[in-house]
């Protein structure tokens, strides 16, 4: 792959959390690192373990296979390996695979000398994974209810965990994700259209043979003082964008280790305190 | 002076300080059952501390004495007994003390009967009671694919009370608004009877009184213009739903894969049992509840004026099976397990504290308030059966 021209002045020596200089090298574009190796080995480790559990499964089928957690009667022991052990393993891998790769991230920023920005984003994608898979079956003591992984196993599992509380509607960590994961979508739809009207202005104003110059965040901001009095500005529309898009992550990760190690009943009645507030009751 | 912020983040933290105090959080270990095969999310999660509360609170009393079989009938030494004639002396005695621990424990022999007379009928509790023995009799006799061999007695929706804590009546609460802008199709109100949700807070009507289908599930994955049913339909079903599981300390999958609600090869076989309860629910409100509308005192019936009626909730009390599937039937067999007489009294002739004696009517008619083209058990029962297979 072809070296761009800027990228030899990034390719700086350092800034690795562990190894030294030893994975401190490049193959092709692409930087190894410690976290490099550690993270193709369990990306490696887990994929195959994933095409033997379809192998030993009933179907090659892509939607229906499925690595199923063990039954809860194993508790948080280790499962053989064909009843649910095989999704131990693998969700060992995937976890540090995830890790291995923010870690990769944090030593390419150190390498640049910029923030963190990226891998603590990544993180929250990796705690929510982690909530479901780790903290919630260990609060409710068994390796079981971790999610199955298959493409529409755990769709089915996401529907029937939901349903265990009756209607997962009324759970109010789910409300305040689903309000800002569309609030990110939102977001980012302003954002991207502001953009792409600003990149592409169309036929120069005095001369229309001509394609007009990329307007500056000057007009982007004019735009949206008119529109709805204010602008967030070019670097506030990424911070705002971080804010929603984790606490997005962040509250989904939330409103499932309520459901079961903290709360057992539908997720209507949880509203109890609020039919039982003074001002009506 | 803009003072808007401080009190909004206030009152916002008010809020949250109230809904972190003021509502019924667990905290872990859970004890949870596996319903399904692993993976598929089919379980049933309980805390610890109310399941040790549901279990103090579900226990079966003992019978006041082992009854003697041998000896004279009731029937032929007291006056006046229509339904419980055949047991022995000692057995309706039995019986007798029993019923007064499940209903009025307070009140005693005299909630139903004249105390000059307890032969007579002018008792108003009296009449409903011997309605209730009736009712209890065909729930063992008739409906065991629901209650099984363990079967009802009084007890398991009383519990020491004379009106049985979870019945329900029509909700009227809140009155909707006047006019167009009242129109809120029943919902979006505190559903009582529909787990607290603002699903539909009349649907029990719909589904335990009347014989509204509850199946409104298409059966192909894309639209096809043959299912009728939309929203309104589909959470009038869930309000229902919602009702059984707050009732059985159960949830969704309990008996169904949500991955298909509709498919009973998927289902748990719980769904069978509670298939035959809401039936069961439905016969019991239209053969045995409604017909006694004339004989309840105002008092004793729902702000609406309907009687209160029975659904999953005054037998199950948040169990999923009733007194934790305790038998109480056989110190009792001979009173509760068998129809006797099955005759009905016209009720509208009742006059409490005048009738003496409310005899069966000769020709008892219908009690079912099912429309008359449902009217017959029979016919409702086999088109449910075969619209089951049909799925």
């Amino acid at each position: 792959m072809a070296l761009l021209s800027f990228e030899r002045k990034y390719r700086v020596r350092g800034g690795t959390l562990i190894g030294g200089d030893l994975f401190d090298f490049w193959v092709g574009p692409f930087y190894v690192g410690f976290f490099g190796v550690l993270g193709l080995f369990f990306i490696i480790t887990g994929t195959a373990l994933v095409v033997y559990g379809a192998a030993i499964g009933p179907t090659w089928n892509i939607w229906r296979i499925s690595i199923a957690p063990p039954d809860l009667s194993y508790g948080l022991a280790l499962a053989p390996l064909k009843e649910g052990g095989l999704w131990q393993i693998i969700t060992v891998c995937a976890i540090g695979s995830f890790v291995s790769w923010a870690l990769r991230e944090v030593e390419i920023c150190r390498k640049l000398g910029m923030g963190y920005h990226v891998p603590f984003a990544f993180s929250f994608a990796i705690f929510a994974y982690v909530t479901l898979v780790v903290i919630r079956p260990l609060l409710l003591g068994a390796w079981g209810h971790g999610f199955p992984y298959g493409i529409f196993s755990h769709l089915d599992w996401v529907s029937n965990v939901g349903y265990q509380y009756l209607h997962f509607h009324y759970n109010p960590a789910h409300m305040i994700a689903v309000t800002f994961f569309f609030t990110t979508t939102l977001a980012l739809s302003l954002h991207g259209g502001l953009i792409l009207s600003a990149a592409n202005p169309g036929r120069d104003r005095t001369d229309p043979s001509r394609q007009a110059e990329m307007k500056t965040p000057e007009y982007e901001d004019t735009f949206f003082r008119d529109t709805i009095g204010y602008s967030i500005g070019t670097l506030g529309i990424h911070r705002l964008g971080l804010v929603l898009a984790l606490n997005a992550g962040f509250w989904s990760a939330v409103c499932i280790v309520i459901s079961g190690p903290f709360w057992n009943q539908g997720w209507p009645q949880w509203w109890s305190w609020w039919l039982n507030l003074p001002f009506w009751s | 002076m803009n003072l808007w912020l401080p009190m909004a983040a206030g009152a916002g933290a008010l809020l949250a300080v109230a809904s972190f105090v003021g509502t019924d959080w667990d905290l872990p270990p859970v004890d949870t059952e596996q319903i399904g095969y692993r993976g598929t999310g089919m379980y049933n999660s309980r805390d610890r501390e109310t399941e040790a509360a549901l279990q103090a609170a579900n226990v079966v009393p003992p019978a006041p004495w082992e009854a003697d079989p041998e000896g004279d009938r009731a029937g032929d030494i007291y006056e006046n007994v229509q339904v419980l004639g055949h047991l022995s002396d000692d057995q309706f005695n039995q019986f007798m003390a029993a019923i007064t621990e499940w209903i009025a424990p307070e009140e005693g022999c005299t909630y139903c009967h004249n105390a000059e007379n307890f032969a007579t009928d002018d008792v108003y509790q009296k009449v409903v009671s011997r309605r209730m023995i009736q009712m209890t009799q065909a729930i063992n006799e008739d409906w065991t694919p629901h209650v099984q061999q363990v079967g009802v007695t009084c007890y398991t929706c009383h519990r020491g009370q004379a009106i049985p804590a979870n019945v329900w009546s029509r909700d009227t609460s809140p009155e909707p608004q006047p006019g167009m802008a009242g129109y809120r199709a029943g919902q979006n109100v505190v559903a009582k009877f529909g787990g607290n949700s603002s699903l539909p807070q009349n649907a029990l009507e719909d589904y335990l009184l009347n014989d509204t289908n509850i199946r409104v599930h298409s059966t192909t994955a894309l639209p096809t213009g043959t299912n009728p049913n939309g929203t309104k339909e589909t959470e009038n079903t869930w309000s229902l739903m919602m009702h059984m599981s707050e009732s059985l300390g159960a949830n969704c999958t309990t008996c169904h894969n949500s991955r298909a609600f509709n498919d009973w090869d998927q289902s748990p076989p719980q769904r069978v049992t509670a298939w035959h309860g809401i039936r069961m629910s439905r016969a019991i409100n239209n053969d045995y509840i409604v017909g006694l509308t004339p004989v309840f005192p105002d008092s004793r019936k729902g702000p609406a004026g309907d009687v209160y009626k029975v659904s999953c909730a005054p037998c199950h009390n948040g169990v999923q099976k009733p007194l934790y599937g305790v038998s109480m039937i056989e110190d009792y067999v001979d009173a509760l397990s068998k129809k006797t007489q099955t005759g009905v009294p016209d009720y509208g002739t009742y006059v409490p504290g005048e009738t003496l004696t409310l005899e069966p009517a000769p020709e008892p008619g219908t009690t079912s308030s099912l429309a008359p083209a449902l009217a017959p058990a029979g016919a409702t029962g086999e088109r449910n059966v075969a619209a089951v297979v049909g799925q």
